[in-house]
């Protein structure tokens, strides 16, 4: 691998806007190469724990460190929510954009390279040439992931990645970052309302509330936890709809 | 980390060995490295000596193995790590396809073509504000059979941002021209003596045509611009359609508020603008050409008369008219993306002022031809 996956080491952090304290001395821990999902209510911030960890947000206090996996700076891979696709370059130039910044590779080797990277994500050369305009919910999503991991980093942030596309493309999409993630090794922080991907996905579900983290571990021990919150969560209608069909 | 390395392995020549981490970081090194080795006839390779390996380092040793002729049978590789191995054939399936290959095309061909395509585009752009101003008129009936559907809180707050936030900028511009064209005539009138009549020089140029001309070319960069940049993000945000889903029309809810408000701002500010360009002129000529101002007031009476400022303030209305059209027109015409945003912005004001000028070149004719 290039370099060992990075993990995340978060202490104390506060985050807030104006007189609103959204993150409140959380303290968290993401081990090498492992699959993290955070869960937690709409409008709770999870989003602004992942930006917060990203350096978008400025913290309050508190540390967020990144273990010293990867020899050269961070390497990180974020997808965000609506893609954030460059809306002027092709797919093809989104996913060389990080490439090309980095090194001077010509341009067959770079073509080569983004063609490569949208067949690991399931698209084909030809969506290449299409710009993000032209693509539909699954396919931006899917070009974002390649994009994300065009420098294969050894830290992968996730923002709500199945949010948008129906079970068949949301399941897809789940199998596919585990084949990535079992032939890329890299740390996975995602953030997500799926029950489905967190299952399939993650080793370990944490759960925010209140802006702390009231629960961690395997989904399985993560359900049995007392907080009201999380309880309700994995306990309500629609996680019970889920329990039944999977019987 | 070590610096990536591709040596013929010291014990058998026909086996290549890789050395060193052939990761994204290193990638400059590692394509010049395998362009060397290109062509020639390789045993296996060796991979005990890579200390690390990304997807590009595992497509470029892929590209040896495609791009070199194998003499091994069976497994290629030697001396590999099993989760690499895993990347290597990842790597395998990818970029078989051969594409298709394009045709090269003549390049005067294609400046032919697209200058063709830009002139029918002319043809088309011009149906479509002919088609908008038959929307707008079709909206505007509707409103005067059910005049409970006109949305008069929206008129009263565009024009609020299109008249009287744009009052302060536009008198001070027009002042500025208005005192420019005084001191240009008082300095080169002063040769033959003809200082005076530089009062009908300014009177007449700004009531029939600077003060409306130099007011509409404003507002098309002001409000045009804004009118085509709100209804684009409005489209890429399918707000349009939101609203066509409720049954609403976009025309009547959003263009026919903002046309309205042009019709009636811009005569409004095209009689400020003259009266701050006349004030102007009557500055200059008081402090720079010492004629006073009781004077000044009674030539301009003399030389204007209300037909030159019949003559200008006609033509606000019509100017104003055309700015909205180019604008909604433009606006709806937004793609997904920002560069269309952008592009639509940029054109919408480009067109607008080159409309106004044509128009201001047809009244001109026309005025002069009834005489007026």
């Amino acid at each position: 691998m290039a370099g060992a996956p990075q993990g995340i080491h978060v202490e104390d952090l506060v985050v807030g806007f104006g007189e609103r304290i959204v993150i409140d001395h959380l303290d968290l821990d993401v081990e090498q190469g492992e699959m993290l999902g955070l869960v937690g209510a709409s409008g709770g911030g999870k989003s602004v724990l992942m930006r917060a960890l990203v350096g978008l947000l400025p913290k309050r206090g508190g540390i967020v460190e990144f273990s010293a996996g990867a020899a050269t700076g961070r390497r990180w891979g974020i997808l965000f929510q609506q893609g954030a696709l460059f809306s002027a370059l092709t797919a093809r130039q989104n996913i060389q954009f990080p490439i090309r910044e980095n090194a001077r590779v010509s341009e067959p080797l770079l073509d080569e390279i983004a063609n490569a990277k949208l067949e690991m994500v399931g698209l084909t050369p030809e969506d290449g040439d299409k710009f993000p305009s032209e693509l539909s919910g699954g396919m931006t999503k899917r070009v974002a992931l390649a994009r994300a991991l065009a420098l294969d980093p050894a830290l992968l942030f996730l923002d709500e990645p199945t949010s948008g596309l129906d079970p068949i493309a949301a399941g897809e999409f789940d199998a596919l970052i585990r084949t990535l993630h079992s032939t890329l090794r890299f740390t996975l922080f995602m953030v997500t309302h799926d029950l489905n991907s967190l299952q399939a996905v993650c080793d370990r579900v944490a759960a925010l509330a209140d802006g702390k983290i009231a629960a961690i571990g395997p989904i399985a021990s993560v359900m049995e936890s007392d907080h009201p919150w999380v309880k309700a969560y994995f306990h309500g209608a629609r996680a019970q709809m889920l329990r039944l069909g999977q019987q | 980390m070590d610096a990536p390395n591709l040596t013929i392995s010291a014990s058998d020549p026909h086996v290549l060995y890789p050395s060193g981490s052939w990761t994204v970081a290193n990638i400059e090194r590692l394509e010049r490295l395998c362009d060397g080795i290109r062509g020639k006839t390789v045993g296996s390779i060796d991979l005990s000596g890579v200390g690390a390996l990304d997807t590009i380092g595992a497509w470029l040793i892929e590209k040896i193995i495609r791009t070199n002729r194998i003499v091994a049978t069976g497994e290629p590789f030697t001396g590999v790590e099993n989760s690499y191995l895993e990347l290597l054939s990842e790597v395998r399936p990818l970029n078989r396809r051969v594409a298709a290959i394009q045709k090269v095309r003549n390049p005067v061909l294609i400046k032919l073509e697209s200058i063709g395509r830009s002139s029918g585009r002319v043809v088309s752009e011009s149906a479509d504000v002919l088609n908008m101003l038959g929307m707008v008129a079709i909206a505007l009936f509707d409103v005067i059979r059910r005049p409970r559907s006109f949305r008069l809180t929206s008129t009263v707050y565009q024009l609020d941002r299109v008249a009287w936030q744009a009052i302060p900028i536009i008198a001070l511009i027009t002042f500025l021209i208005g005192a420019i064209i005084a001191q240009q005539g008082i300095f080169h009138f002063r040769r033959f003596g003809a200082e005076s009549y530089v009062v009908d020089m300014v009177g007449i140029l700004v009531l029939r045509e600077i003060g409306v001309l130099i007011v509409a070319i404003m507002v098309a960069g002001r409000s045009g611009s804004a009118f085509t940049a709100e209804l684009g993000a409005m489209k890429m945000r399918e707000e349009i359609d939101a609203l066509t889903t409720m049954d609403l029309d976009p025309i009547a809810v959003l263009i026919l508020p903002r046309i309205l408000a042009l019709l009636i701002a811009l005569p409004i500010l095209a009689f400020l603008g003259s009266l701050a360009a006349l004030y102007g002129g009557g500055l200059v000529a008081w402090l720079y050409g010492g004629m006073n101002p009781s004077i000044f007031i009674s030539r301009l009476r003399e030389a204007v008369s209300v037909t030159h400022f019949e003559v200008g303030i006609i033509k606000a209305p019509f100017m104003a008219l055309v700015i909205g059209l180019v604008a909604a027109c433009e606006g709806l015409r937004v793609k997904g993306s920002a560069e269309s945003l952008g592009q639509q912005t940029t054109s919408s004001v480009v067109k607008s002022i080159f409309l106004v000028i044509v128009l201001d070149g047809l009244f001109a004719v026309f005025f002069a031809s009834i005489g007026m």
